[in-house]
């Protein structure tokens, strides 16, 4: 079955013959819709986790407009450092931007690059991690801890299920790197990298949208 | 063996050789021999279904023995039987028993066993991650009854409301282990719906076209849609009473200002469309019985699909009206009547092109036959007392009553339940080469036909006239106390009727070998083996028609009656049993067809959940071992390569050069089903060559 076609541009075929020419254990689009079964299950997952964070979002909207009389502690939305956060929201967003130029890099077998870009983008998510576990902890020092009112619950665990999604990525980036840097990640196979960042582009717009309606629209 | 020594490895970026390894782990790959270790590693999906149908049917034996104590408390006013602590725990364990780990499995079970054969497919998509699922579910069932002996189980019902479920007033472990419990088994359904919706989408035989496939492969799918986007909305449900619970976060403890309804609401969304994951699957068992014992093809066979989806869809608009009664206000309670009462036209669509199936049909009452139009009959009922639920008003004086129960017991035993034992007598020959006996069959019908009616039945009565559910006791004097001893009677019925099937199981070893194709079947399934062998096909097949298997058996004549063709081929070897009347046996070499090796791996990850929850309750130490069993096992799964170049392909003879090569190790799901994949050139355009002659 034609797997360049479905991988990579035509022009690059020719660049791969020093791989192995037939090689029946690439990816062989040998399905009936033509996509791999690999990357149509994560396109499922990614439908299943809107759903997760959707009722998360749903939960905190729900209680950050809920005003409770007598609530103990500060209000989450008086401790927002939108400036801070907004630089690491971008940092976030370049990441995708290197995602892509490391898939880019490996379809054209440009491993040297490639890897670059992969440690670029796990770099990038660690900075934003780094920002979000320095958001919590001035948080908490400001008063706000999990377990002190309804908002700061709804809060911690909408943004932290995004940082442990965010997490799991960094770690399959790095997996990606390691197997490129042992040799485990041909030009063929480019589809990992193209499916974990499917993922990593996914937890991204989760960020916009959590970003847009928990830190910047007013409650 | 050959594999990997004759192909050269997979050059590497670098330039030099690559060295093929063995796969990294602590466990020596497991090997196909037979034996009970055999079905701790298996990914073939036929395995897998059986367990899964083992499993769900011991817990519903345990959820049965749970309502048949209920039913004793109820038995006579001011019952003694139990303890009303007790009794609740008894009636939300049978609840989330029958729900989440008898017919969710059972169906997943058929599902898993069937959809490949139907579909024409030698496995699933991700045949680790079916085993995965299965072990996931065992482990997390298993969590969640666990909880009897260590200090109490579950008790606020299945659906659990907050604020009742908070520590303040459930201060112990039971709820903890429901919340962790279900968890668990989400992660099973989650893992399954991906998976399945894959093979149903990708892994189809060529000439498969979707609206070539089976009903039943059809509402299954539409099931595993429905668990894709209902699972995740229970799960942050649970994550959140679990963060309440154990970390003392405010989701649902009102004096902090918390919305009770927010667990309704979440809980609803979930639970509507689990309604349909219950019973569509169901639908398409007897979507597929029906024509067989009618000798006509499924009447109205788009209309079957599309409503089927309609429900899938419209069962999204509809979850309020289990919240008629919890103040959501007019518009809301208006908006879901109406919604409501239109799920009732897709679902009548299918009632009617199942009478229509019927209509004029050469009917035979098989026991697979019988449960299938006891299905019919049931679920109308029970859908029927639907919809008198989405009269608002209505919805207000019955809820909580046993109006409810009646109703909902009557779509989901005796709609799923018939559906499921329809499949289980229908299939059994199949899956096992033998029948059940049609005798006792009958006997177990009629038996568990009369006990579910009158268990039921009388529920209608004493919940209209008040009869609160959940609750240990009613005084005397309410006029209830005949019906309660219907319906206890009616309720040991169901359970006679269920140890006649035990016995049908036990018994039907000694059943002579049923053949290939027993029923005179219509989908592909009946054109290989039975049991099928572990390809499941020696010939892919390639589909032209619905009802394929049909249309190669049957040729028609000028008035459009069937006639069977003279000659016609299985799609792989059978017995002599099946063979004459035309039919013959494929001459094909099966040396070349190489599917996924077992592995330890999916029930080592498996295992560390369980440990993990565990951990949460009492020690993290426990749940750090089970971390590292999870993770640990996750690397391992993505390290091993599907097929295993060490195993011996032995029964295969020869290697055609065509297998997974060492490159398969990179990544793990990357190169998961090579079986198929692998004959690439040479067998599957054979096949396809050989079957274009066919036709």
């Amino acid at each position: 079955m034609s797997v360049s076609e479905q991988t990579a541009p035509p022009e690059v075929v020719a660049d791969r013959a020093d791989h192995v020419p037939h090689d029946a254990a690439a990816p062989a689009h040998h399905t009936s819709t033509g996509l791999s079964n690999e990357k149509l299950g994560m396109w499922l997952f990614l439908g299943s986790e809107c759903l997760l964070f959707g009722g998360l979002i749903s939960a905190f909207l729900l209680y950050r407009s809920k005003d409770v009389e007598g609530m103990v502690g500060p209000a989450v939305g008086d401790l927002y450092d939108i400036p801070f956060t907004s630089v690491s929201s971008f940092v976030l967003l370049m990441s995708s931007l290197t995602m892509v130029l490391s898939l880019s890099a490996i379809q054209r077998a440009d491993h040297r690059r490639a890897r670059t870009w992969l440690l670029t983008t796990a770099m990038l998510g660690a900075t934003f991690i780094a920002g979000q576990v320095y958001e919590f902890t001035s948080f908490v020092r400001e008063g706000l801890g999990y377990t002190t009112n309804l908002q700061s619950s709804a809060f911690y665990t909408l943004t932290g299920f995004h940082g442990v999604h965010v997490t799991i990525g960094i770690l399959m980036l790095v997996s990606l790197f390691v197997m490129s840097l042992r040799g485990r990640l041909p030009a063929e196979r480019s589809e990992t990298v193209e499916i974990v960042g499917l993922y990593w582009h996914f937890v991204d717009i989760i960020w916009i949208i959590i970003f847009t309606l928990v830190y910047l629209i007013p409650a | 063996m050959a594999l990997t020594e004759e192909r050269p490895p997979l050059e590497l970026t670098s330039g030099e050789e690559a060295v093929v390894r063995k796969p990294l782990g602590v466990f020596t790959r497991p090997s196909d021999s037979p034996g009970w270790r055999s079905w701790l590693t298996t990914v073939d999906h036929k395995k897998i279904g059986i367990m899964y149908g083992a499993t769900a049917m011991a817990f519903f034996a345990l959820g049965g023995l749970e309502a048949l104590l209920i039913r004793a408390q109820l038995a006579q006013p001011n019952g003694q039987v139990l303890d009303p602590q007790v009794y609740n725990q008894l009636f939300t364990m049978h609840g989330t028993t029958m729900v989440f780990l008898v017919i969710m499995p059972m169906l997943a079970g058929f599902a898993n066993y069937l959809i490949p054969l139907m579909i024409g497919a030698r496995d699933v998509a991700y045949p680790r991650l079916n085993a995965f699922s299965y072990w996931v579910f065992l482990f997390g069932g298993l969590f969640l009854y666990s909880s009897f002996f260590l200090g109490g189980a579950p008790d606020s019902g299945w659906f659990n409301y907050a604020p009742q479920s908070g520590v303040a007033y459930s201060p112990g472990h039971g709820i903890d282990f429901w919340v962790l419990g279900l968890q668990i088994t989400g992660i099973a359904s989650l893992v399954g719906a991906v998976n399945l919706i894959v093979t149903c989408l990708n892994m189809r035989a060529p000439g498969m076209t979707l609206l070539r496939m089976p009903v039943f492969v059809w509402m299954a799918l539409v099931a595993q849609f429905l668990l894709l986007f209902a699972i995740p909305v229970i799960t942050v449900a649970l994550f959140l009473l679990m963060f309440d619970r154990l970390y003392g976060a405010n989701f649902f403890v009102v004096e902090a200002g918390a919305d009770p309804l927010l667990w309704q609401h979440l809980f609803w969304i979930f639970g509507h469309p689990e309604v349909y994951i219950l019973i569509l699957p169901a639908f398409g068992i007897v979507s597929d019985v029906i024509p067989t014992f009618s000798r006509k093809p499924l009447f109205g066979y788009p209309f079957m699909v599309f409503s089927g989806i309609a429900i899938g869809f419209m069962g999204w608009g509809v979850w309020a009206h289990h919240m008629f009664a919890s103040g959501v206000g007019p518009v809301s309670v208006a908006a879901f009547s109406l919604s409501t009462m239109f799920i009732a036209v897709p679902t009548g669509v299918k009632i009617f092109n199942w009478i229509g199936t019927l209509w004029r049909g050469k009917l035979s009452f098989t026991v697979a036959m019988l449960f299938a139009v006891g299905l019919v009959s049931q679920f109308t009922i029970g859908g029927l007392s639907g919809v008198m639920h989405s009269v608002a008003p209505h919805d207000t004086q019955q809820t909580d009553t046993y109006f409810v129960v009646a109703h909902f017991h009557y779509v989901l035993f005796g709609g799923s339940m018939f559906g499921i034992f329809s499949g289980i007598y229908y299939w059994w020959p199949k899956i096992f080469g033998h029948k059940l006996s049609e005798r006792i069959g009958k006997v177990h019908f009629w038996l568990m036909f009369a006990g579910f009616n009158l268990t039921f039945g009388p529920m209608h009565i004493v919940g209209l006239q008040g009869m609160p559910r959940r609750t240990a006791t009613y005084p005397e004097g309410m006029g209830w106390d005949l019906m309660n001893l219907l319906e206890t009677i009616g309720s040991f019925l169901i359970a006679l009727s269920f140890l006649v099937w035990v016995y049908n199981v036990v018994r039907s070893r000694k059943n002579p070998h049923a053949g290939a194709d027993p029923w005179d079947g219509r989908t592909l399934e009946w054109a290989t083996s039975s049991p099928p062998p572990v390809h499941n096909f020696d010939v892919e097949p390639t589909v032209g028609h619905l009802d394929e298997w049909w249309h190669r058996k049957y040729d028609e004549d000028e008035s459009g009656r069937p006639v069977r063709r003279e000659h016609y081929e299985f799609l792989s070897a059978v017995d002599e049993v099946s063979l004459g009347r035309g039919g013959r046996e494929p001459q094909v070499d099966t040396s070349s067809i190489h599917l996924p090796s077992p592995s330890y791996w999916p029930i080592v990850i498996a295992l560390g959940l369980p440990l993990i929850s565990y951990g949460l309750l009492y020690t993290y130490w426990l749940s750090a071992l089970g971390g590292i069993m999870v993770v640990g096992g996750v690397v391992g799964l993505g390290l091993e390569p599907s097929v295993d170049p060490e195993a011996g392909h032995d029964d295969h003879g020869h290697d055609d050069g065509h297998g997974p090569g060492p490159g398969t190790d990179a990544t793990g799901e990357e190169a998961e089903l090579v079986g198929v994949g692998a004959g690439d050139g040479a067998t599957a355009s054979g096949d396809r060559a050989g079957s274009g002659e066919r036709a």
